[in-house]
């Protein structure tokens, strides 16, 4: 082969060592292509090309012994790029490998998380989550009974990418435990943070609502989490469901307080994360003002599509920027009267 | 067989070590890309005994299996020892510190390849290229 490649480089050589046009010059390109492909390093290149011209040259004077040390000296200095390059071409395979984990490891946490939508009469619920990059930080936790109740969680784990995607799996588990719908949102919340606070210098933010069809209340608890907002439909306001829990996770005894609101036809709750208020919009955040005029742009579509709607509209006002943080919206709305 | 040994207590001695290696290698029969590849590496065993290990030695021997031709390079120390061999063969380890090439690097330039080293008592690394 490699004889084979001498002959070749010799030639090309020759030619543009007699006619120095761009036709040769493109010629050699395209065959130092295919060098680059079957991994002939530089100071092999160099060796061809120091053969070829003793050969070109044999018998005459000009391929001097002058040039002939200074081509070995050359061959030395390209021992290391060599190296450099097949280690580049190694990490790369690296790097490609990761990827193809990372993206397992990435289904492994959807089909871990699966959780439904719950369907009962009186209330539609739609909801949207996106990582920033392939693993996500943000949490939607579902659970019905079918009848009566609905329970909303939404968790957002400080930082992002695999860690916090990790760390979700200890919310679903712990959720899952609890296991009612019926459930007080800050008692589900206070477990929790017993939970998490066992975990060293883990933190996550939550969001926790109930929803009793039977009363039209919506019960909620905040553990450091992103306002949600209330629509009201009678008068087209948003109000922020404020709630000032801590964090999840920084202290161990927390009593999270809970809060109800009443629910009329045409109401929305709309719970997200912070990766939709902190989305950049020309060097600075979104600003809720914004935030509420696209919901209130869209709040006629059926809640499924008016979460995707809010997507696209952030998407296209960061001109589809790569995300930030990752980014999750919920959106309920009581249906009947 | 012949074995030779170079001493490597100054910054020079790396420079014979590489000397005796290349008169070595061309005397095998190595080419010159092969002899620049053999000296790469026993220049940067050299390196890491003089940088991190202040003595040791560099042992070049020509060795014949059932007929093929090649030649055996021992670095031998009795530095500190490296405590993880698995981070310093890990490509682009020593490169991103920049060391050069590294232990990854002296294994790709040669065929064979093997370390022995011990905290505290030193490092033994055997390289050897076969004559194709």
């Amino acid at each position: 082969m490699t004889n084979e490649i001498k002959k070749q480089y010799t030639m090309l050589l020759g030619q543009y060592l007699q006619y120095q046009t761009e036709r040769n010059l493109y010629l050699g390109q395209n065959f130092s292509r295919r060098l680059v492909q079957k991994d002939i390093t530089p100071e092999e290149v160099i060796s061809i090309h120091k053969d070829s011209l003793a050969e070109i040259y044999e018998g005459s004077e000009e391929f001097t012994d002058g040039m002939k040390n200074a081509l070995d000296f050359l061959t030395e200095f390209m021992i290391q790029y060599g190296l450099a390059l097949r280690e580049h071409k190694i990490l790369l395979k690296n790097q490609e490998e990761m990827d193809h984990e990372l993206e397992l490891a990435a289904n492994v946490q959807k089909t871990m998380l699966k959780t439904t939508i719950p369907t009962i009469d009186g209330l539609s619920i739609g909801s949207i989550s996106v990582p920033a990059r392939k693993m996500n930080g943000d949490y939607i936790y579902y659970q019905g009974d079918s009848k009566r109740f609905v329970g909303v969680g939404v968790a957002d784990v400080v930082g992002k990418g695999i860690p916090a995607a990790l760390c979700m799996s200890m919310v679903k588990n712990g959720l899952d435990t609890l296991g009612q719908p019926s459930i007080s949102p800050s008692y589900a919340m206070d477990v929790l943070n017993r939970i998490v606070e066992k975990t060293d210098n883990m933190f996550i933010s939550m969001f926790y609502g109930r929803y009793d069809v039977v009363q039209s209340t919506f019960t909620y608890c905040s553990a450091g989490h992103e306002p949600a907002l209330l629509y009201r439909a009678k008068d087209g306001k948003f109000i922020e469901l404020e709630s000032e829990g801590l964090l999840l996770g920084v202290l161990p005894d927390v009593h999270n307080q809970e809060r109800s609101v009443q629910l009329a036809k045409g109401d929305m709750v709309i719970i997200m994360t912070d990766g939709v208020t902190e989305c950049r919009v020309d060097d600075r955040f979104l600003e809720k003002s914004e935030l509420t005029d696209l919901i209130f742009k869209h709040k006629d579509k059926i809640p499924q599509q008016l979460a995707e709607a809010i997507f696209h509209e952030i998407e296209k006002l960061s001109q589809f920027q790569n995300l930030a943080d990752d980014l999750t919206f919920v959106v309920l709305k009581k249906e009947d009267d | 067989m012949s074995e030779s040994f170079v001493e490597i207590l100054t910054e020079w001695d790396i420079v014979e070590a590489r000397q005796l290696g290349r008169n070595e290698a061309k005397r095998i029969g190595f080419g010159a890309v092969d002899q620049a590849r053999i000296t790469t590496a026993i220049s940067e065993l050299a390196r890491n005994i003089y940088l991190y290990a202040d003595k040791g030695r560099i042992l070049i021997e020509t060795i014949d299996m059932s007929g093929t031709k090649g030649i055996k390079i021992v670095a031998q120390d009795e530095g500190p020892g490296i405590e993880d061999i698995r981070l310093v063969m890990q490509d682009g380890y020593s490169t991103s510190q920049g060391l050069g090439a590294g232990l990854p690097g002296v294994r790709r330039l040669m065929d064979e390849f093997d370390i022995q080293t011990t905290v505290n008592e030193g490092t033994i690394v055997r390289i050897i290229k076969w004559l194709r």
